[in-house]
C-alpha cells in the first residue's frame, strides 16, 4: 500500500520541473519539451485521484489529455518550422518581433 | 510492500530524467530524458493498475510524439543553446520561493490525504472497460476530440508547408 500523497507529490515534483524548464530554458524545442512534462505530471495525478475514488473517469479524462496533447505538438511543430524558416534561429531571445 | 519499492524506483527514474531534462543543454539530449521520464511514467500507472492509459502512454507519448520532436529537432539541426544570464533578483528570491512553496504543498498534500493508500493495481483500467465508458459517457466529448485532431492535422499542414513563391514572373 502506498499513500496517494506520494504519487500527488511525484506528480507534484514533474509539474515544477516542466515549469523551471519553461521558464529557464532558451530554445523553444526545449521549452516545448518542458510543457510535454507538465501535462505528463497533471495525467499522473489525475490516475492517482481515479484509483483513490474507485473512478474511471480519470483514467478516460487522461486519455483526452494525451490527445489533446498530441494535437497540440502536431500545430506547436508546425509554428515551431515556420519560425525557423522565417528567422533562422530557435533562440526565443531573437523572436522578439512581430514583424520581420 | 513490493508496491512501494517499485513505486520508490521509477519514481527516482522519473525524477532523474525530468532533472537531466533541465541540465541539458542539447535539445536531443532533453527529448530523450523525457522518453526516460514517460517510460517510468508508465510502470506507475502499471502499478495503479491503469493498463490501457500505461499502453497508450508507451505507444502514443514515448512512440509517436517524441519521435515527432527528434525529427523536428533533426530536420531543424538544432544545436546547443545558448544560456542568457537570469536576473539576480529571481535567483535570490526564486529559489527560497519554490522551496517554500513545494514544502507547503507537500504538507497540505500529506496532511490532507495522509490516510488514504492504494494497493497494487487498484483501480484495474482494461480496454474494454474504458471503451465502454468512452464510448458511452464521454461519447461527445470523443467526438470532439476527433474534429480537433481533424483541424490540427489540417493547421499543422498548413503551417509547414513551404510559401509559395510570390512573383510567378521570375520564374518564368
Amino acid at each position: 500500500m502506498v499513500p496517494v500523497s506520494y504519487y500527488l507529490i511525484l506528480s507534484g515534483i514533474l509539474f515544477s520541473c516542466g515549469v523551471i524548464g519553461f521558464l529557464i530554458k532558451r530554445n523553444i524545442i526545449t521549452i516545448f519539451i518542458s510543457i510535454e512534462l507538465m501535462l505528463n505530471g497533471v495525467n499522473l495525478s489525475f490516475v492517482a485521484f481515479a484509483a483513490q475514488w474507485q473512478h474511471l473517469s480519470g483514467q478516460v479524462f487522461v486519455f483526452f489529455v494525451m490527445v489533446v496533447a498530441a494535437a497540440e505538438a502536431t500545430v506547436g511543430l508546425a509554428i515551431i518550422i515556420a519560425v525557423f524558416r522565417t528567422r533562422e534561429t530557435l533562440n526565443v531571445d531573437h523572436v522578439n518581433l512581430l514583424k520581420l | 510492500m513490493l508496491h512501494l519499492v517499485l513505486f520508490l524506483v521509477f519514481g527516482a527514474i522519473c525524477v532523474a530524467g525530468a532533472i537531466n531534462l533541465l541540465v541539458q543543454s542539447h535539445p536531443i539530449s532533453s527529448a530523450l530524458s523525457l522518453v526516460v521520464v514517460m517510460a517510468s511514467l508508465a510502470v506507475e500507472y502499471l502499478l495503479l493498475g491503469a493498463e490501457f492509459v500505461a499502453a497508450v502512454q508507451v505507444i502514443v507519448y514515448a512512440g509517436a510524439v517524441m519521435v515527432l520532436f527528434v525529427f523536428v529537432i533533426m530536420l531543424l539541426n538544432a544545436g546547443v543553446e545558448e544560456r542568457t544570464k537570469g536576473s539576480r533578483v529571481a535567483l535570490i528570491l526564486g529559489i527560497p520561493g519554490v522551496l517554500a512553496g513545494g514544502l507547503l504543498v507537500a504538507w497540505v498534500l500529506i496532511e490532507r490525504t495522509g490516510t488514504a493508500t492504494v494497493g497494487l493495481g487498484a483501480l484495474p483500467g482494461f480496454p474494454k472497460t474504458i471503451g465502454n465508458l468512452l464510448f458511452h459517457d464521454f461519447l461527445l466529448p470523443f467526438e470532439v476530440t476527433s474534429v480537433l485532431v481533424l483541424i490540427a492535422i489540417m493547421g499543422a499542414v498548413v503551417l509547414a508547408s513551404r510559401p509559395e513563391p510570390k512573383n510567378p514572373e521570375k520564374e518564368s
